[in-house]
This record gives structure tokens, C-alpha cells and sequence, in this order.
């Protein structure tokens, strides 16, 4: 029945980009609404019959997962959520696959956000992936979150020396300096790796900027696509790694998945966001190539 | 109004109401348990829908959709700003009662100035903080300008050293990369292998950075005119940089098409409950 869906999908789709590419070489106007009912069902049709592709880590993908994996258990390390619901659908699934890598391994977890709306969203993978996954591990012990702090650049600022003096309690309002976690974590440069998922200001490139190299300590960044460009120069030197896009978040899944797999089984939003990603930008590419042809027609028949 | 205006507005209130009872009816053995939540559901599904008929074009629907979200936003980040910045970071730092009374932890100075404890420095941001709202006055605006000018000011000194470390002397180091092959990599070509990670697509890489920083630097170089040898790399500059932002419109590209899925994948899911959300 799936495939059924997913074939009529696709002939509704390419029949109509064959006609709209008729229409374009006979010099017809295409109205721009058909171009958004078309990326519409590009998007729609893989959500509702869903088509899965295989995936394979990037080295810029692979080399993240890889030092996250050879990090020795109850190695310190720091996830930051900076962002918000607009940038949810890519970002969350990069900030669950991660902290779940983490937590899978053995590691320390403490969690943060120099975004207020990025609070919620890591409320959010605590109670939906955390506890469920992680029943044994103890908040407090084994992870923190000490949640949101106002001052963006600032908070780095300060944190790049002195954690507790920006965050004197967890998001329970238990004083730090009391955990079992914070006992031999005075300031960022403490951690084993830091983990900065995000896509705006401040967000994974002021990590860079304001931690990662003042005070020498590995980077990773999962970012939302639209900023990923900005961060490659940082790699490999400055960054360990890079999850760019929703792309970056659907291999890393599939490496986690494939290296434990006790993941293989849980939801995996970004591998299953890549079906309509896939037509989405095949109807895109032929969109262009369309325009392109009834540009250079429309141009040689004026000369 | 027209008459069909208050029609489709009709039409939607009755569309608002049957798509609440409906989903009410569904979340009581559901996920839900309750009106409000399939009130909160179909509220966010209709706001989504009002906005995306924008791309039908402008309309009232959108419009209060448009409205609802500026004030809710402007009203959230006021009430934030008060909760983080004032009771998250003054308050704790300067009222021992008052912390109390907001729940938050007192966080003691530990060093004072001539018996002084020397919290009391948190008094220069709230004053400077108050000299920025006299930007509202006509007769006292001149006094804005200081605090401004000290926001400038740090925030230009900040950046700058964090910039030059990191996006210049950083980046001008990473464009020092090896062009005949690392040391340790003798054999590039004996053991040619085209793999992802392998040596040959490294060293290939290398002059991918050199060419490109190269070029591009000529191109934006306008102290000599852009002929011959030097116009000639100045086009691969042009050539790089068409590359670059082809790349990045690419990723955009990407990223909008993973909100349009999120939201799709809400009406299909928390919605209409046909797919897995």
C-alpha cells in the first residue's frame, strides 16, 4: 500500500513537472502557486507514504561520532541547546542522537541553553528521550541540566572561567557547588568536549569564538543548514565536527544506530525527514532547469 | 467587508469549532486527556494554516495570524527579560530579602570595598540601564548616549579580540596547508585510493583551499586593474565565490524544506493523527 502511495506520489509529481516544463518551452507563464502546491506535495507525499534512504556518516560527520566514542567513560561533557521551535524539526534530532551517544557511553552530561525558548526544547529531550532511554542514570549524578541563563556572549564570557559564578544552581535549584558532577568542574575548561547544537546568535560559532579556542577545549557543533556553511571553515582545527542540516542529524543516527544497536529500534526524525527532503530538492533542481530551458528559448527566439 | 469575507470568516469559526469537538472527542482515550489540550492542537493547526494562506495571498486570516504572533512575541520576551535578567540575574546578586522572596539563591559578594560589600557594583548596570529608557525623553534623550556608547564600546573590544583570535589568526593558519603531501604521507600517489578520507582527495582538498583563498583574495585585491594573468584569477575568484554561495543557498534551501516538514508533519500527526508525529 506504501508503495503504491509513493508510486502515484512520484507520476503526480513528475507528470506535473513534464507539463509545467511543456507549458515553460511553449513560453507560458507557470503561476507561482503551482510551484508551492508542487513543493507541497513533494513534502507531503514522502510524510504520509514514507520513503527512507540509506545513509552513510561524512567524514566531518564521522569524526564528531568518533570522538564522542573514544572519550574515556565519565568523561565530562557539556550540551548546549541554542535555539528555538523554528529551528526544532532539524536541530532537536541532532540534540537527541547526541546526548543520547553520550549518555549511552558512559559519559557526564550537563545541560545548558543561552536561549530562553531553547529551555523548553531541552525540557523536551529530557522527559521524551532521557528518562525513558535512560531510567537507571540518575539527574544530578550522571547528568545536570542547570537550563537558561541571560547575558548570550556574556554567559561564555564568564563561564570560560568561572561556571558557577554564572550558574550558582541546577534547574531544581540545587546549589552546583553541592552535586557530585560540579565536585571538579570549575569552569569550561573542565570539559572533555563541548557540544554546541544550535543556529543563530549566540549559538555554535560564539562557542567557537568565546570557548573552544581561548580555552583549548574540543568543539562539536550540530547546526541548523542555513548557518552550516559558516561553520566549515572551523573544521577540522577548531571544531572536532559538524552536523550540518537536518542531513548531518540523519547520519549521525544512522552511525549511532549502527554502532549500538539498541538505537535501531527508537524514532529517528532525521533519517525519516530525509524522504521529503530528497523530492523536495528534485523538484527544486528541476524547477531551475526548466526556468533555465525557457529562459535561453525565450532568448534565442527574441534574437 | 464583502459579504463573502464574513462568509469564509463563518466558515472557518464552524471549520475551528467541528475540528476542536472532533479532536476532543479523540484525544479522551488518546494522548490527550482533556479539551484544552485538543483546544491548544487545533489552535496552533489553524494558525499554521492561516499562515501558509499568505502564499494564496494577503488576507485577514493571515493578517491576525501575523498580529497574534508579534504581540505574544513582543509580550513573552518582556516578561522573559524581566524573569532572566532582573529576578535570574540582579536580584540574586544584590537583595538578600528579596531573593527569598523570588526563590532564587542570594549569592554573597566576596570582596568589598572599604567595608562596602562589593555587590554594589550591580548598581552601575540598573542606573545605565535606566539612562537608555531616557531615550523616550525629548529633554533628557542626550543621556542615553552614554550607555549606548558603553555597549559599543565593550561589545567592539570583546569581539575583536575574540574575532582576530579565531576568524583571522586561526583561519590564516588553516590556510597553511601541505601542497606536495604531508611527511607522514609519502606515498600519496603509490597507494593512490580515491576514499573520502583517504590521502589523494586530502592533498586534492589542499589545493581546493589554496586556489580558493588565493583567487579570491586577487579578486577583491582593487588596487590594480583586472587584466591579464591577474583578471584571470580574479574570474576564478568570481568562480569561487558563485560556488560558495551556491552552497549556501543549497543548505537554505535544506533548511526551509525541514521546517516546512515539521510543520506538514504536525497537521498530518498532532492534527489530523494520520501519521506518526
Amino acid at each position: 500500500m506504501e508503495n503504491l502511495g509513493v508510486i502515484i506520489s512520484l507520476i503526480i509529481i513528475f507528470g506535473g513537472l513534464a507539463w509545467l516544463f511543456w507549458r515553460s518551452v511553449q513560453g507560458r507563464e507557470v503561476e507561482r502557486r503551482i510551484i508551492f502546491v508542487f513543493i507541497f506535495v513533494a513534502v507531503a507525499a514522502p510524510i504520509l507514504f514514507p520513503i527512507t534512504f540509506e545513509e552513510k556518516a561524512t567524514p566531518v560527520v564521522k569524526s564528531l561520532f568518533d570522538k564522542i566514542e573514544s572519550l574515556p567513560e565519565k568523561s565530562k561533557v557539556l550540551i548546549s541547546f541554542d535555539y528555538d521551535p523554528a529551528m526544532q524539526p532539524e536541530v532537536q534530532p541532532m540534540a537527541n542522537a547526541l546526548s543520547r551517544h553520550c549518555l549511552e557511553k558512559g559519559h557526564t552530561v550537563v545541560f545548558m541553553c543561552l536561549w530562553a525558548t531553547g529551555q523548553s526544547l531541552l525540557t523536551a529531550t529530557l522527559e521524551s528521550v532521557i528518562k525513558p532511554e535512560f531510567p537507571e542514570l540518575v539527574d544530578g549524578t550522571d547528568y545536570i541540566s542547570v537550563g537558561y541563563k541571560a547575558g548570550n556572549e556574556g554567559v561564555l564570557n564568564v563561564i570560560v572561567s568561572d561556571f558557577i559564578r554564572m550558574f550558582p544552581t541546577d534547574i531544581n535549584g540545587t546549589p552546583l557547588d553541592s552535586t557530585v558532577i560540579f565536585q571538579d568542574i570549575k569552569s569550561c575548561a573542565d570539559f572533555d568536549l563541548i557540544l554546541a547544537v544550535g543556529g543563530g546568535r549566540p549559538g555554535p560559532k560564539e562557542w567557537v569564538l568565546f570557548v573552544g579556542d581561548p580555552a583549548k577545549v574540543p568543539i562539536g557543533v550540530g547546526v541548523a543548514a542555513v548557518v552550516a556553511p559558516q561553520l566549515y571553515p572551523y573544521y577540522p582545527r577548531q571544531v572536532v565536527g559538524i552536523l550540518g542540516g537536518v542531513k548531518g542529524a540523519a547520519e549521525y543516527e544512522t552511525e549511532l544506530a549502527a554502532a549500538h544497536p539498541r538505537f535501531d529500534e527508537v524514532d529517528k526524525p532525521g533519517l525519516r525527514m530525509m524522504g521529503p527532503q530528497t523530492l523536495a530538492h528534485m523538484v527544486i533542481m528541476a524547477f531551475i532547469v526548466i526556468g533555465n530551458i525557457a529562459m535561453f528559448r525565450a532568448r534565442r527566439k527574441a534574437e | 467587508m464583502k459579504r463573502s469575507t464574513y462568509l469564509v470568516f463563518g466558515g472557518v469559526v464552524v471549520l475551528f469549532a467541528l475540528s476542536w469537538i472532533f479532536k476532543s472527542s479523540v484525544l479522551e482515550d488518546g494522548v490527550y486527556s482533556n479539551v484544552w489540550e485538543a483546544f491548544k492542537v487545533t489552535l496552533a493547526a489553524f494558525l499554521t494554516l492561516a499562515i501558509f494562506s499568505f502564499l494564496y495571498k494577503d488576507n485577514p486570516l493571515y493578517k491576525f495570524a501575523e498580529h497574534l504572533y508579534v504581540g505574544i512575541s513582543a509580550a513573552y520576551w518582556m516578561c522573559l527579560a524581566f524573569w532572566s535578567t532582573v529576578v535570574g540575574n540582579f536580584i540574586p546578586r544584590t537583595f538578600e530579602s528579596l531573593s527569598a522572596a523570588f526563590k532564587q539563591p542570594y549569592q554573597p559578594s566576596s570582596w568589598d570595598i572599604l567595608g562596602i560589600p562589593g555587590n554594589i557594583i550591580y548598581i552601575i548596570p540598573v542606573l545605565l540601564g535606566i539612562m537608555l529608557l531616557m531615550r523616550l525623553s525629548s529633554k533628557y534623550g542626550w543621556l542615553s548616549r552614554w550607555p549606548l556608547a558603553f555597549i559599543v564600546g565593550t561589545t567592539a573590544g570583546l569581539n575583536f579580540v575574540r574575532y582576530l583570535r579565531s576568524d583571522f589568526v586561526a583561519q590564516v593558519s588553516s590556510t597553511f596547508v601541505p601542497l606536495l603531501g604531508t611527511p607522514d604521507s609519502v606515498s600519496v600517489w603509490s597507494s593512490f585510493d580515491l576514499n573520502a578520507t583517504g590521502p589523494v582527495v586530502a592533498l586534492l582538498s589542499n589545493w581546493v583551499i589554496f586556489i580558493g583563498v588565493f583567487s579570491g583574495l586577487v579578486y577583491f585585491f582593487f588596487s590594480k586593474e583586472h587584466t591579464g594573468w591577474f583578471g584571470r584569477t580574479s574570474k576564478v575568484g568570481i568562480w569561487v565565490l558563485m560556488i560558495t554561495f551556491g552552497a549556501s543557498f543549497g543548505y537554505t534551501v535544506m533548511g526551509r524544506i525541514s521546517l516546512l516538514v515539521g510543520r506538514i508533519t504536525y497537521l498530518f500527526g498532532d492534527w489530523l493523527g494520520i501519521v506518526q508525529s
